[in-house]
């Protein structure tokens, strides 16, 4: 007992010793570092002369604060983490038992997004509630639906393709130009703008065919900027960098939302505001989400589906096994195209204008930025990256308060990309295979068990 | 020897005829002027030495490699004949019905063991699934289909005794497993050749000796004929009814087990002889040669 006692203090000693050594260390270091960049600075007196002047107490301030930090986090936090993993270790792995929530979650997600805008127009009126349901609803799931519909591209065919906008951008220009030019029905051009999409999917799709990873990223980039600059150069039939305005907007079996006699508004009896449209839209584009949600689950269980995600795994096992990869690829391609299409012919709907200034690179970047924060491969890791990348960002444009605490000049919306990128960068240290990591099997005979994102491979395109 | 091969190919049905194949790869001739046959219903080993060309034929017969020259004939069991060399790789399975394996195994591994049986049997479950429109729509017949490919997965689970992982990823089973596993997989494309490049490589004794029966289970309960490449000779001698010794691409031996490996050329090229013995062997082959009427000096 005593000796264990000794032992356990003697340990603690040593462990002070070590901290208190690598303390000085940790402050000798920031002392060299530093003492150039923050102890002394260049100046202009008043005579317009250099001279030199010292900051020593900032500079003790730098050390002090590397020391300490380097003392507590030898001495107290690192022996606390390893005392909690060897506890984990030690621990029996508790069976975990899934509550209700977790067993339930995608249909209480769904009735949530249901009940989502009848809540905000009781909560914040029918006025206050545009924000809410377009910025942040509408918004949000019109990258959902585009996220879901790469994920089948990269997430289960393994194909890296960093110019998904442009089926975005054909599926708008479709829906904008046909209802401009030929004043066609917004019901009617949504299919067709998928089908217009799947078909750039599939021209896209044949010279890539024998290209891989790096290789296909480098041309499926191009292709988006070359969809983007013919829309900015064929100026006699999309009018360019001007773009296309006063598109047609949605009906309900008919019924047009707008200030007229026969108006939604005025047949439904309530005050006329744009309100009610965007709360149309967004169950336009929950549907339309739901309706990817549904191809993509149901395609995941039939043999293209698991086709696409042996591709992923290995191609040449793939060929070895009969599956003609040529068509695989392409079907993937054009899957994923097609959603794009319908999402874009959305949200020239939506917007009432399009020009290619929508969709340049970065929104490709922010689309596939979604995909592997979620987790490659899960809709729900997904649409959790979409709420957290695309919500988070709104949300930056609300902090007003910090102008309380920052002062009047400061201005969040600025330091958006900051966090932003910040924030993944956290995601994928704490969390390398995005929110989701693991995959669920698409057959089973005994027990559905979650596959672990260590063994899956993320494909080489 | 020339003479005791052609009789024995006469009495037989060939289901893989290879003649005249070479391959080369810019300036190496990896395989040169080489000929066998596979009969139906056997195990056919083809053995070498290392780099001697096994695993260049295996590629040409299932379509990763075109060879430069030469003829592969797949005949199946209607009558149908196939030449594999201008086949497109997937159709070698989807078609000819040749479905391989590989040495360094190639597991879909983070699919579930079943899942890697069922993407084996795409072809079938695709036309089933009316080409994915009529699955999507909930036809009743892709379900009966999926039952029906769930069964023949099981099956062949059971054969390759992993029923009790099937729901576990393929890339979490052991070596040995992963490798009846490959074979299971091959299995499920029901094949009528099945083609396994060293599926002993790596096994311990009493898994290679699982292995045996496993394949020998198959020929008898399918009648797949098999084609192997292997270097452990306890499987080669245990199973093989007809064995190809290839050495720097060229054929040197063909013909039963026991004749090959009392085929001094084969001792010579293969097992390796002590340096001692090599002017032993050297005058056997002279004898021998000299014995068969002195053709080839």
């Amino acid at each position: 007992m005593a000796n264990i006692a000794s032992t356990s203090a003697s340990a603690g000693s040593d462990l002070t010793a070590r901290a208190l050594r690598e303390s000085v260390f940790a402050g000798l270091i920031t002392l060299g570092l530093f003492v150039l960049f923050v102890g002394l600075k260049t100046d202009q007196n008043i005579r317009n002369e250099l001279i030199l002047t010292e900051r020593w107490g900032l500079l003790a301030i730098f050390v002090i604060t590397a020391m300490v930090g380097r003392f507590l986090m030898v001495a107290y936090v690192q022996p606390r983490l390893a005392q909690r993993k060897a506890a984990k270790a030690a621990a029996p792995e508790i069976a975990k038992e899934e509550n209700f929530f977790s067993r339930n979650f995608s249909i209480i997600a769904i009735v949530a997004l249901i009940l989502y805008p009848p809540v905000i127009l009781a909560l914040t009126g029918v006025q206050g509630s545009l924000k809410w349901v377009d910025n942040f609803g509408v918004q949000i799931l019109i990258y959902v639906m585009l996220a879901w519909g790469l994920n089948i591209v990269v997430g289960l065919a393994g194909l890296l393709d960093l110019g998904y906008v442009a089926f975005y951008a054909v599926g708008a220009y479709s829906y904008a130009l046909l209802s401009t030019y030929f004043g066609l029905s917004f019901w009617v051009l949504l299919p067709v703008a998928g089908l217009l999409s799947a078909c750039w999917g599939l021209v896209l799709g044949f010279p890539v065919l024998r290209l891989r990873g790096d290789y296909l990223a480098i041309v499926t980039l191009a292709f988006g900027e070359i969809i983007r600059l013919v829309l900015i150069n064929w100026t006699e039939v999309t009018k360019g960098t001007f773009g296309v305005s006063g598109i047609a907007k949605a009906t309900l079996f008919g019924i047009k939302f707008d200030a007229s006699k026969d108006g939604f508004a005025a047949l439904m009896g309530l005050p006329i505001s744009s309100a009610y449209y965007k709360i149309f839209l967004f169950y336009l584009i929950l549907g339309l989400c739901m309706l990817t949600a549904f191809v993509t689950i149901r395609m995941r269980r039939m043999p293209i589906g698991r086709a696409w995600e042996a591709l992923r795994e290995d191609e040449i096992a793939c060929k070895s096994l009969g599956i003609n990869t040529v068509t695989t690829k392409l079907t993937a391609f054009a899957m994923g195209a097609m959603f794009g299409g319908i999402a874009g012919s959305f949200f020239a709907v939506r917007q009432g204008f399009v020009s290619p200034e929508s969709f340049v690179f970065l929104e490709s970047a922010v689309i596939l930025a979604i995909v592997v924060l979620g987790g490659m491969g899960s809709l729900t890791g997904i649409a959790i990256a979409a709420i957290v990348m695309i919500g988070g960002t709104e949300i930056l444009r609300e902090l007003t308060f910090l102008k309380a605490v920052f002062g009047p000049n400061f201005t969040p919306e600025l330091y958006r990309m900051l966090i932003f990128g910040l924030a993944m960068v956290v995601v994928m240290v704490w969390k390398p295979r995005g929110f989701v990591g693991s995959r669920e099997p698409t057959a089973f005979l005994r027990e559905r068990k979650a596959v672990s994102g260590s063994f899956t491979k993320e494909g080489h395109g | 020897m020339a003479l005791e091969t052609t009789t024995m190919t006469m009495t037989q049905d060939p289901i893989l005829k290879v003649e005249h194949l070479s391959m080369r790869f810019g300036g190496l001739m990896a395989i040169n002027d080489f000929s066998f046959e596979a009969h139906r219903g056997e195990i056919t080993a083809l053995i070498g030495p290392n780099g001697a060309g096994k695993t260049t034929v295996f590629n040409c017969i299932t379509g990763f490699y075109k060879p430069t020259m030469g003829m592969i004939t797949m005949k199946q069991r209607s009558g149908k004949e196939y030449l594999l060399e201008r086949l497109p790789d997937f159709e070698i399975t989807k078609h000819a019905k040749v479905a391989r394996t590989f040495q360094n195994i190639r597991m879909f591994s983070g699919m579930t063991v079943l899942e890697n049986l069922l993407v084996a049997q795409h072809n079938k479950l695709m036309l089933a699934s009316g080409y994915t429109v009529l699955g999507l729509i909930g036809f009743p017949a892709y379900r009966q289909a999926a039952k029906e490919a769930t069964e023949l997965a099981k099956h062949w689970l059971e054969k390759a005794s992993l029923i009790d992982r099937a729901d576990d990823p393929a890339g979490d089973l052991p070596y040995g497993a992963q490798r009846r596993l490959e074979i299971a997989r091959a299995m499920c494309t029901e094949p009528e050749l099945l083609c396994l490049d060293e599926p002993a490589a790596g096994l311990n004794p009493r898994e290679s000796h699982a292995l045996n029966e496993l394949l020998q289970s198959i020929r008898r309960d399918t009648g797949t004929s098999i084609l192997l490449i292997e270097h452990d000779m306890s499987v080669v001698m245990e199973i093989s009814d007809h064995v190809v010794v290839l050495e720097y691409g060229q054929k040197i031996s063909d013909g039963t087990p026991d004749f090959v490996k009392n085929d001094p050329k084969v001792i010579a090229a293969y097992l390796g002889v002590e340096d001692e013995e090599v002017e032993q062997v050297i005058e056997q082959i002279e004898q021998i040669e000299g014995g068969q009427g002195g053709t080839k000096q």
